[in-house]
């Protein structure tokens, strides 16, 4: 058996085809065609369902060839993501109607998809370009996988619009409300987010240095710093509100009080964590305290700085769509959610999420890029 | 003879604890001449270290007088009398093993031109020429400490003052450096102050070794080398230096050292 090495993926998937093809229609209307063979019903993949399965069989047989594993997770990648996609085009019109074998095909298009994912992580590749796409292709596949499935149940199974839409109708609705979505993003995160995140940081780490230096701060500010960092600060949205009025800035300053906290434990933290031998060096050069804190405090407190400014990134996001649930001008992420949510636009909704969660890990990927190139000296970055 | 770098008398410090007071120096009189290599010796808690760390103003006595270079403790910290050489490198991770030499002088505001200058002259001092721009976490132990020393020595205060600076190394990488230290030493005519609990390397490196012991810390011996200046590693295999070796074993024994 040189030429064959069995893997547990392609051989259940290869079982669940069988299984699906021995309990055959994979629709109530297949069903119904098959009960009166007289009658012309229409039914889906009337002409594609053996297609499907020979795909994903040949699929799995290839891939347990002795072939290069490129090759295999290739063959793999091609086979089960053609099935799948005729699969779910297939039931387009029948919404509802899928029976047990239809979810076995999914799932064995789903493990043809897991074992290239597993050959692709496994692959010993020499940095370069090469392996960064291979890095980016192995979470995207997964994460296609994750929409795919959530699409096939909620079509196979008819689940309401209003409950759970489709990933494609929330992708349809991206696509066809892109100014809407620009001009909330404008709204909400360049204007109440970033101006937000930016100040109360920036003053989170003002008030640090000074609870530093003045022995009152650091025992009055602290104590009360630390309790008021556990409050859910959002509450305070309906006051700001008041305060300073319906348009970004009463989120801006929601934005602030959410990120000051964080920033200021985190900072006075990381002042203390310099080493006393380290402060004893300093000493016998006779630093003054600005020095120490430039040259030695201020970059021992890195690390701790930039987990305040992570957890930040995405405290702000949170504290300025919720803070727009309490009033708006129409126009913001959180006015859309609230509002579209009660028209029973959900396909809206969702779309705004997506976009949140988009502009969230991008404000987390680039601040965590930046800590990286900033802590390179750090053990948790430079590894071991 | 010139005036003394170091004179200590009726010096006591007692540390307040929760379990009551420790007596970690008491009634030290000692006087280090210029261009002496003192030792000190002696068992955990026998005050070594906080009498190194009394001259660099690190520590205040409770009791008695010190003067560094005919000033108070905290007067020659502030003329930036001495450089200190820690147990560990303590080099900052952020910093390049460059910029870490260059740090005090950064503190004393010398010009970059001169900064680089003594940057260079240093680290080629201690043999480490060509490590410029690595990262101390890319060194060895050895060769952090070794830049650790630079550092003490870049800004060339007359006085260095060492607190066990290889006791964290192996025998070979010390040997090496106890060596290259008293290269420096001779090259450099500095007056140096090594803490250590090894009794070769103590009689190895100093013109004087001071045998202390502990409960309250002091003084019990006062050791004058005889061996020359001039020391090769094999020196050490020498009936003089077994002699004076023996002298230290005597002197901590009559400290009680050895005894639990």
């Amino acid at each position: 058996m040189r030429w064959f090495k069995p893997s547990w993926q392609p051989l259940l998937a290869v079982v669940l085809c069988i299984g699906a093809g021995i309990l055959g229609p994979m629709s109530a209307p297949e069903a119904a065609a098959l009960a009166d063979p007289t009658a012309t019903l229409p039914y889906p993949w009337l002409g594609s369902k053996g297609f499907i399965f020979d795909l994903i069989i040949v699929g799995a047989a290839l891939s347990m060839m002795r072939i290069p594993p490129l090759a295999a997770a290739f063959v793999l990648f091609v086979c089960g993501h053609a099935a799948v996609w005729l699969l779910l085009s297939g039931i387009t019109g029948f919404e509802g109607t899928a029976l047990l074998p239809f979810y076995l095909a999914i799932a064995a298009a789903w493990l043809l998809a897991w074992r290239c994912v597993t050959i692709l992580s496994e692959l010993e590749m020499p940095a370069g370009p090469a392996r960064t796409l291979v890095r980016l292709v192995i979470p995207a596949i997964f994460g296609a996988w994750l929409l795919i499935v959530w699409e096939a149940v909620v079509r196979g199974a008819g689940i309401p619009f209003i409950l759970l839409p489709p990933p494609s109708a929330i992708g349809a609705r991206i696509a066809t409300s892109l100014p809407i979505l620009a001009a909330d993003v404008r709204q909400t995160i360049f204007k109440a987010v970033l101006f937000g995140y930016v100040v109360g940081c920036a003053s989170g780490f003002a008030a640090a240095v000074l609870a530093d230096r003045f022995v009152f701060l650091r025992r009055g500010l602290l104590p009360i710093g630390n309790m008021v960092s556990a409050l859910p600060i959002i509450g305070v949205a309906p006051i700001m509100v008041m305060w300073f009025g319906f348009d970004w800035h009463s989120k801006a300053a929601v934005v602030i009080i959410m990120t000051f906290f964080p920033m200021l434990v985190n900072t006075v933290t990381g002042l203390a964590a310099s080493g006393h031998m380290e402060r004893d060096l300093m000493r016998t050069y006779a630093s003054d305290y600005w020095q120490t804190l430039f040259k030695l405090r201020l970059p021992a407190a890195a690390p701790f700085i930039f987990n305040a400014l992570k957890i930040n990134s995405t405290l702000a996001l949170i504290g300025a769509i919720v803070a727009e649930f309490f009033g708006t001008p129409v126009v913001g992420m959180g006015f859309r959610i609230s509002t579209e949510v009660g028209r029973m636009n959900i396909d809206m909704v969702w779309a705004e999420i997506a976009v949140a969660a988009l502009a969230g890990s991008l404000f987390y990927g680039v601040v965590a890029l930046i800590e990286r190139a900033a802590t390179f000296w750090h053990p948790s970055v430079r590894g071991g | 003879m010139t005036a003394p770098v170091v004179s200590a008398s009726g010096l006591s410090l007692t540390f307040q604890t929760n379990d009551g007071p420790v007596n970690a120096l008491s009634d030290v009189g000692l006087t280090i001449g210029k261009g002496e290599f003192v030792s000190f010796i002696g068992p955990s808690g026998c005050g070594k270290t906080t009498f190194l760390r009394v001259i660099a103003d690190l520590e205040r006595p409770t009791a008695g007088t010190i003067l560094v270079n005919g000033l108070t403790p905290q007067q020659a910290r502030e003329k930036r009398a001495y450089g200190y050489v820690f147990q560990a490198a303590a080099l900052f991770p952020w910093r390049t093993i460059e910029k870490n030499v260059a740090l005090p002088l950064e503190i004393m505001g010398i010009s970059p031109a001169e900064r680089q200058e003594r940057v260079r002259r240093t680290l080629d001092l201690v043999n480490l020429s060509g490590f410029e721009k690595k990262y101390p976490w890319q060194l060895s132990g050895g060769m952090q400490q070794r830049a650790s020393i630079a550092r003490a020595l870049a800004f060339d205060a007359d006085l260095l003052l060492m607190d066990e600076p290889f006791g964290a190394l192996d025998e070979i990488v010390r040997d090496h450096l106890n060596r290259q230290l008293l290269e420096l030493w001779a090259r450099t005519d500095k007056t140096i102050c090594f803490v250590t609990h090894s009794i070769p390397e103590a009689v190895y490196l100093s013109t004087r070794i001071v045998v202390m012991s502990p409960r309250p810390g002091r003084v019990t011996d006062v050791i004058e080398s005889t061996l020359p200046r001039e020391r090769p590693l094999d020196i050490r295999e020498t009936p003089e230096f077994l002699e004076i070796a023996h002298r230290v074993r005597e002197g901590l024994r009559a400290g009680h050292s050895y005894e639990d």
